[in-house]
This record gives C-alpha cells, sequence and structure tokens, in this order.
C-alpha cells in the first residue's frame, strides 16, 4: 500500500475546524457551541463529534429558537440529540414570543432584534459561556469577510470590526476577562460548495428541507416564501405548489425557497457548481439595509 | 485527476496601486462572482460612473468603504478545476501593519502590487519586508498600469531590477514578475495583444500552477498535544494537529519535556483508523505504555528533538498599544502552552522603509524589531524557518489580554554570523597560511602531555578562578606547563574596548578561544575562567578550539549559593539595579547540554574538585 502523504481541500478544511475546535474546548471556561439545525451545523456537529472520539463532545450544544423554526426543523433536532447524545440546550425570548412578536407587524430588523440578538445575548449570559461556536463562513457576506476565527465580545457582546485582535498563525489569543467572551468560527474558510461535498463525503444527514420537493409557496418580492399557519396570505396574493429547496434554513416567515429540482446531494452540488447567485439572496434580512448583517454584528448577532 | 489543494495568498498594495482592481478583475474574470454580488456593485456604484467599483468587493466594512482605504485584512475564496485559492486581502498603510502581518502569518505566496508609472515605492518595500520576515517562501510581483507606460517593456524591467536588488537584501529569491493591466484584464486571467514581449504565464495561471507542496516539512515529525482525549476504562489518547513531518503506527515516539518514550499504537482521524499521519493533519494518537501526557506536551521522533530553550531571540511584529520594554514581563503563547517570560533586551528596531537598524529602549505599536526574553518555565522550540508551528510565539498583554505581538525564532548563531559581517572584515586574499616544521607529536614529547582547553562554564561565584587557579598550581607542581585565561584579567588587556552586551559577549569569548586555540598549538594546556552564558559562543569556543582538545566544564553551583557567597559584591548590585544584564539576575545562563565534567562546588571542596579534573586530564593524555 503506498503512503498518501498529500492532504487535500476537504481534509485540511476538515483539519483546521477539528483544531479550532479543540483548542476551544482546552481553553474555554465554559464553551458552548451554537446549533442552528441548519446544514453548517450539521457539519460542524460532525466535526466535533470526530474531534473528540470516541469520547463525547465535552461542551453543550445550544438552540436559540425563535419560535419561527420550521417544525421539519425541530423534529430533526430532537432526533439528531436523541441518536448522537450530545448535551442540547434550548433558548427561547420567551417574553417576547408571548408578546406576539413577529416579522410582519414589527418588521425583520425589530424581530430579529428580540428573537435571535436578545435571545442570544440572554442566553449566553445564562450560561456564563466564554467560548462560543458559530457555524459562520467568511465567503458568506462581507462583514464576515473581515472576521477573526476566534473574535472578541466586549461585556456587551458586541463586535468592534475596528479592533480586532491580530491573530497569527494557529495562535489563537483566548485570554479574557471575566464576563468577556468569543466567537469562535471553526468553518471559516469553508465555502458552501465545500460544506455539501463533504455532508455528502462523510455522509452527514440533513433536515430533509434542502432537498427540491413541490411545496406551497407564494411569490413575494422575487422570493418564494413558504405558506403555512404563520405565513398567511397578504391582500392580493395566491399561494402555488411549487418544485422547490431551501439553501438556508432560518425563520419560516423570512426564509425564502429557490426553485430547485435538486432531490439529492450530488443534484444539489451540481446545481452550485453552476449557481450565479450567493445563498444568503433568500434571507429576507440581509437586504434590509446596506451594511445589516455588520450593524447587526456589532449588536450581538453571529 | 487528483483532489484540488489549497493556495493561500497574500495580496498588498494600495488603492493607488490598482489592487482592488486586480482582485475584482481576478475574480470577475475568473468566473468567480455571483450575479447578485455583481449587481450589488452595480447598485452601489457612484451614481453616473458605469464602471462598477471592484474595491466594494473586498473593503467590506462601513468605514472602509466610507473613506476608501482597507483596514482590516478581508478573506476572499474562489476555486478554478485546479486550485482553491483562498486570497488574503491586507491593507497596505503603515498604521495597519499588524493586520499585513495577521494575514502575512497564513500565507503560501505573496501577491505584491507595483503601479508602473510610480515604480518601487517605499511602501512596497515595507510589505515585501514583513512578507519575509513571516516567512512566506516565494512573491509574484505584478506590475500594473502597464497601459499607462505604453507597454514599455524597458520599464518593466528596470523596476523588476530595482526590485530585485532590493529583495536579495530580504534572502528572497522566488520571485516572479509580471506586467498586467487590471483595468483592462490584460495578464490577469488571459493574455492580450499589447505585451507580446511578456512571454510568462498570466497572473491566473501562474497561480494555478506554482508548486507549494514542497514548502511542507515532512522530515521533522513535531505532534502538540491540545488535549487529552479519555473514555474511561477504554481508551486514552492525545488529540492535536501534526506541524511537521510524517507518524506512523509502531513509531517509537518520546514526550517532552518528560522525555519518556513509547511507541504509537494507534491513529486516527474522527472515527477513522490510520497507519501514517503526515503534516497538516488534525489527529488523534494514543500510545503503548500508560505515560503521563497533558495539553502542551509535544511528541516527536527520539532521534529529532527540538532544543529546549529558556531564552527566546526573535523577530518581533509589535501589534499593541502597550509597549515592549526590556524588564517587562509577558505572556507568551508557544505551540499549546501559555507561559510568562520577561523580555531581556531589545536588540534594535528595523526601519522597513530603508532595512537599517535603530537602536531602541521599547518597541511601539507597528514597529518591528528583534529581542529576548528569558521564560519562566523552559520551552521546546525550532527556528521559525524550520517550523512555523514551534518557531513561532505571541505576546500577549498579562493585564490587559490583548495579542501585543508575533514573533519568529531566529537563532543566535545567526545573530553571531550578523555580526561578523558587520565587523568589516579586511580581504583576505593575501593571507596565506605558513606551515611549520614541527608536528602537534613533536611538541607532545617535549611537553609529555596532549595539550587541551579546559572550558570552566558557570554561573559568577561558581568557582571558576578559584578551581582554575589551584588546577594551574597543582598541574605546575607535577611538571604540566599550562595558563590560565580568566574572564576578569582579560578585560584589563586583550579584550579592555569590550562590554557585557550579547554581542560583546560573543567577541570575547572568539578572541579568549583563538588564544586558547595559539596556545594550545605551543602545547600549553589551557584553563579558561569565563561565566560564557550562551551555548552558541561555547560552541563557537568548541569550534575554534577543535572538538578534540575542547574540554566543557560547568561548574552547576546554585545560584542560591553563589549569591551567599557573592565574593565581589556584584549580586547584590545586580539585585539593587545597580548592575545590568548579570547572568543569572538580570541576563540569562543556559546550561551544557553534555558537560564532559560536571562540578558543584558546595558539594566537592576544592581539593576534590582538583582530583576529579587531573583524573580526567590523565585519561584523555592516554586516550
Amino acid at each position: 500500500m503506498s503512503e498518501r502523504l498529500s492532504i487535500g481541500l476537504l481534509d485540511e478544511l476538515e483539519a483546521e475546524s477539528i483544531q479550532i475546535i479543540r483548542e476551544v474546548a482546552a481553553e474555554g471556561e465554559r464553551p458552548v457551541m451554537m446549533y442552528s439545525i441548519g446544514k453548517d451545523s450539521s457539519v460542524m456537529l460532525h466535526i466535533a463529534r470526530k474531534a473528540f472520539y470516541p469520547a463525547p463532545i465535552p461542551f453543550p450544544l445550544l438552540h436559540v429558537d425563535t419560535e419561527f423554526k420550521f417544525p421539519e426543523m425541530i423534529a430533526f433536532r430532537d432526533r439528531m440529540a436523541r441518536e448522537i447524545g450530545f448535551d442540547l440546550r434550548v433558548y427561547s425570548n420567551l417574553q417576547a414570543v408571548d408578546e406576539g412578536a413577529n416579522p410582519r407587524e414589527m418588521g425583520t430588523v425589530r424581530c430579529c432584534g428580540l428573537l435571535k440578538t436578545r435571545a442570544l445575548l440572554d442566553s449566553l449570559k445564562l450560561g456564563g459561556y466564554d467560548l462560543v461556536i458559530g457555524g459562520a463562513r467568511r465567503e458568506e457576506e462581507r462583514s464576515r469577510a473581515k472576521e477573526r476565527v476566534f473574535s472578541f465580545r466586549d461585556s456587551h457582546g458586541q463586535w468592534d470590526p475596528r479592533r480586532q485582535r491580530p491573530e497569527f498563525w494557529q495562535l489563537y489569543n483566548t485570554r479574557l476577562h471575566p464576563g468577556e467572551s468569543m466567537r469562535v468560527f471553526p468553518l471559516s474558510n469553508w465555502t458552501e460548495l465545500d460544506v455539501w461535498r463533504y455532508i455528502a463525503r462523510e455522509g452527514i444527514e440533513v433536515v430533509p428541507l434542502y432537498f427540491a420537493a413541490e411545496r406551497e409557496v407564494v411569490e413575494r418580492n422575487d422570493q418564494l416564501i413558504p405558506v403555512g399557519e404563520g405565513t398567511p396570505l397578504l391582500p392580493g396574493e395566491r399561494s402555488e405548489r411549487r418544485l422547490c429547496r431551501f439553501r438556508t434554513l432560518g425563520c419560516y416567515p423570512c426564509t425564502g425557497a429557490v426553485a430547485s429540482s435538486a432531490a439529492t446531494l450530488e443534484e444539489i452540488i451540481a446545481e452550485l457548481e453552476q449557481a450565479r447567485l450567493s445563498e444568503r439572496t433568500t434571507r429576507v434580512i440581509d437586504h434590509d439595509q446596506d451594511g445589516s448583517m455588520e450593524r447587526k454584528k456589532r449588536e450581538g448577532y453571529f | 485527476m487528483s483532489e484540488p489543494d489549497i493556495l493561500h495568498f497574500l495580496t498588498a498594495g494600495s488603492v493607488d496601486d490598482g489592487k482592488s482592481t486586480l482582485i475584482g478583475r481576478l475574480l470577475y474574470d475568473a468566473d468567480a462572482l455571483y450575479d447578485d454580488h455583481v449587481a450589488a456593485l452595480r447598485r452601489t456604484a457612484a451614481t453616473g460612473n458605469a464602471e462598477m467599483d471592484f474595491s466594494l468587493i473586498t473593503d467590506g466594512l462601513r468605514a472602509e468603504r466610507e473613506q476608501g482605504i482597507t483596514i482590516d485584512v478581508a478573506y476572499r475564496y474562489f476555486s478554478t478545476s485546479r486550485r482553491r485559492f483562498i486570497i488574503a486581502d491586507a491593507p497596505g498603510h503603515e498604521q495597519y501593519t499588524r493586520n499585513m502581518a495577521t494575514a502575512a502569518s497564513h500565507a503560501d505566496l505573496a501577491l505584491l502590487l507595483i503601479d508602473a508609472e510610480q515604480g518601487v515605492s517605499t511602501q512596497s518595500k515595507r510589505h515585501a519586508f514583513i512578507c519575509a520576515l513571516l516567512g512566506i517562501p516565494r512573491f509574484v510581483v505584478a506590475i500594473n498600469k502597464m497601459d499607462l507606460v505604453g507597454y514599455s517593456e524597458e520599464r518593466f524591467r528596470e523596476i523588476e531590477t530595482e526590485y530585485r536588488d532590493f529583495a536579495v537584501r530580504l534572502g528572497l529569491a522566488n520571485l516572479q514578475f509580471i506586467p498586467v493591466c487590471a483595468v483592462s484584464g490584460e495578464n490577469v486571467v488571459r493574455r492580450g495583444t499589447n505585451m507580446a514581449w511578456y512571454d510568462g504565464a498570466p497572473l491566473l495561471s501562474f497561480l494555478e500552477e506554482v508548486y507549494v507542496a514542497g514548502d511542507r516539512n515532512l522530515v521533522d515529525f513535531r505532534l502538540a498535544v491540545q488535549r487529552v482525549i479519555h473514555l474511561p476504562g477504554t481508551f486514552r489518547g492525545f488529540g492535536g494537529r501534526v506541524s511537521s513531518g510524517v507518524l506512523r503506527c509502531g513509531d517509537e515516539v518520546m514526550v517532552l519535556p518528560s522525555g519518556f518514550r513509547s511507541r504509537v499504537a494507534s491513529i486516527a482521524v474522527g472515527m477513522k483508523q490510520a497507519n501514517t499521519a503526515a503534516a497538516g493533519e488534525s489527529i488523534t494518537v494514543s500510545l503503548a505504555d500508560d505515560i503521563d501526557v497533558g495539553r502542551g506536551d509535544l511528541l516527536v521522533h527520539p532521534g529529532n528533538v527540538p532544543r529546549e530553550r529558556r531564552e527566546l531571540e526573535a523577530m518581533l511584529v509589535w501589534t499593541g498599544d502597550e509597549p515592549l520594554v526590556p524588564g517587562g514581563i509577558y505572556q507568551l503563547k508557544h505551540a499549546t502552552r501559555w507561559l510568562k517570560a520577561r523580555c531581556d533586551t531589545i536588540s534594535y528596531r528595523v526601519d522597513p522603509n530603508t532595512l537599517s537598524r535603530e537602536t531602541v529602549t521599547a518597541l511601539s505599536l507597528n514597529d518591528i524589531g528583534r529581542a529576548r526574553f528569558t521564560l519562566f518555565t523552559p520551552v521546546l522550540a525550532d527556528e521559525y524557518r524550520r517550523s512555523r508551528e514551534l518557531g513561532s510565539f505571541i505576546v500577549v498583554s498579562i493585564s490587559g489580554n490583548d495579542t501585543l505581538g508575533a514573533a519568529t525564532i531566529v537563532d543566535r548563531t545567526d545573530y553571531d554570523a550578523e555580526l561578523k559581517t558587520e565587523r568589516a572584515v579586511p580581504d583576505r586574499s593575501n593571507i596565506v597560511w605558513h606551515q611549520g616544521q614541527v608536528t602537534k607529536t613533536d611538541r607532545s614529547a617535549v611537553m609529555g602531555h596532549r595539550p587541551a582547553t579546559l572550558w570552566m562554564t558557570g554561573l559568577s561565584g561558581a568557582g571558576k578562578s578559584t578551581v582554575a587557579f589551584a588546577l594551574e598550581r597543582s598541574l605546575i607542581d607535577s611538571g604540566h606547563p599550562c595558563f590560565v585565561l580568566d574572564g576578569d584579567n582579560v578585560r584589563h588587556g586583550l579584550n579592555r574596548d569590550l562590554g557585557f552586551s550579547p554581542k560583546d559577549r560573543a567577541e570575547n569569548i572568539r578572541r579568549v578561544a583563538e588564544v586558547a586555540r595559539l596556545m594550545n598549538e605551543a602545547g600549553l594546556i589551557v584553563i579558561t575562567s569565563f561565566i560564557s552564558p550562551f551555548r552558541d559562543d561555547r560552541e563557537m569556543a568548541r569550534q575554534i578550539i577543535g572538538s578534540d582538545r575542547f574540554i566543557e566544564v560547568y561548574l552547576s553551583t546554585r545560584i542560591e549559593e553563589c549569591e551567599r557567597r557573592d565574593v565581589k559584591g556584584f549580586y547584590k548590585k545586580a539585585r539593587a539595579g545597580e548592575l545590568q544584564g548579570f547572568t543569572g539576575v538580570s541576563a540569562p545562563y543556559e546550561p551544557p547540554d553534555s558537560p564532559v565534567v560536571l562540578l558543584d562546588t558546595e558539594l566537592l571542596s576544592i581539593e576534590e574538585s582538583i582530583t576529579v579534573l587531573q583524573r580526567h586530564l590523565e585519561q584523555y593524555y592516554e586516550a
């Protein structure tokens, strides 16, 4: 048998991610991994298992539930936690949920502020977490392209892009004062296509919403928005059944599907190889304002 | 077709050089931009301006777009069928040197831009210097805006020559020059028709083909343990990323610093077992024996170990608001260990524009310079040029936790080499060596012994001079011609122009070693009595005198005992801060790795010490 000493693209990305996750486990006082149930979270979960195998993942996984997630996502989450056996924590901003926060009436900016950013900051504070792993990739958005792998947050969870700690080699500086924290991004250097190729290579299970199927949707601002109990039709709108899939998964009122017939991993990869649009075009929230992601990140969003 | 690999490259140059346009052009022509990104560019482009502003692709922060500058590194990803490219687009402005150094520490290649009209600027020299400092092995110099100089080959060659002359001074050999026009795209992805005289590849083809796999060090196996992976009663393994070399199942490995040895029982990547692991892989290793291994320990092959160092000599890029000052205490992160260290000296600061060296009392934000640290606990480290992972460390503020600097470890021998070049060495071409008629054997026969140099090293107060003079007395009494070269004595004459800086200490040792060699040649036994705190200096002495005649004697008396004796009152002065650079107090002492004779004068009397040395000399004569 000849030795294979070269290291390919996915192997190198995986090796870097494992190194980052192990560093978090070793240096964090109270580390946690954000789990959003999407494809990136699924890859992160898989890599975390590899990093510590045969021992279990030594930190909890935290899901910030806006209560606007697709039911398929919640079912998938609970089944994964059961089958893999990780320590799942779920947190919602119940006060805002009870007061009826929703994107239709208050707008996506305020709704995200309450159900995502506020809930995230509160849950992190509640858990006293210092190193918080997230699945963001630099390729996704231009302010993310600027962020460090270990990204410092002040005691209010805020990001100051002008005062980022320089990050040399793989020598991550995790030193913090009480109350401060870091967001850590092990998938920083992955692209969307890498994620899917890795899912295919490793046989990682993902939420079925990623695969094409006939779904009841309404076309709104060039987006295919799924219609259901929480997303009623507006006056004058008509829903239709369309063959489509979700390229990213967020809250159902704000996540658009794309017309697609890709029903298998191979077909998704082939589709992406030809893609002319970036994945975040299906997220309503990113288009709200120029630089909206940077602003949200400054306030504490992932 | 083999799986594509990754090329990390850094781009440096200013907006004025057309850097953003070049990157935008590269991505656009390589079909690596999504339509909605292109549309967003068109949307945000200034009204009335039909041209797309490519800088909006890379300048991701509001402040950057508002001010039209790049503040921080932006990462861009694109692929061709050959390769994945990770572009770290680094700011060019001096104020953001730290961000550029961040990008440089991850790069395989640097793409530097020069404006053909403006020529080589001080800024482009500074960029090259930072990239060279962080060990980027190859450079592509894109000479842009060729359209503005009439696509002149002569202008291109002129800039190339000037830049090469500068690069040679940085030790950069691997340089590729490409004439481009980013606005029209000529020689970026496609060839054009205006520069038929250029027969090299366009930029993208060059980046696709440049060979980088050879950068991986597959010789020196090193793995710094990140975390112990423990499943009680079932499994105990060690997780870490192989920084260099290759590990195989069954290999004998050594754990450092403990020195325990065992064999590799298993290697795994996640759930999958492997027979081998090579540089770059994150693995879990288990060993055949149940030995103590923890985070921060190093796994190596027993025949190839890094040096244990109590001092680190390094080039630094200073990134903190808090300055580096001699005497200051800092925390360092080296591989997977945190430790504390004191800065001993700052040798110099480099002016990156001219490469000239300046004496300074501190390194401030964006300064680049050389300094030495004494570690509170020793580390196992390589030189940076041998290993990026074990040859680098970061300096972190103890009070503020900020990352203050990035450091690359250099060996002191380099420093000595520099000293030699600095002291204008006269032309030796007319100096010849005259061979005499008397041989070594002739002399030994007359003297009745084989000449040797007993090199005594140890702290002040360890008993070097006392032992040296007592041994001289006893050797003379038994008929052996000998002579003591004493540290204090030579400084009255031969070396009275030298002080106590590392540089002067090195020169002091060099001269004494030369004298010892001459005396040995003359047939005398020489006993030297110098603190000679640096391993590299003693190594130099060994080479001058000759390994066959050099006998290293380490007086290992504890510092507490030396300080208690304090014969000359130096320790008291040093503790009071009146004496700078005093070995053991404010300057380091590097003990010998394997001295031929070890004497602890706290445990041995002078007579006993002399007996040990005489017995050793008798064995030496007979050998």
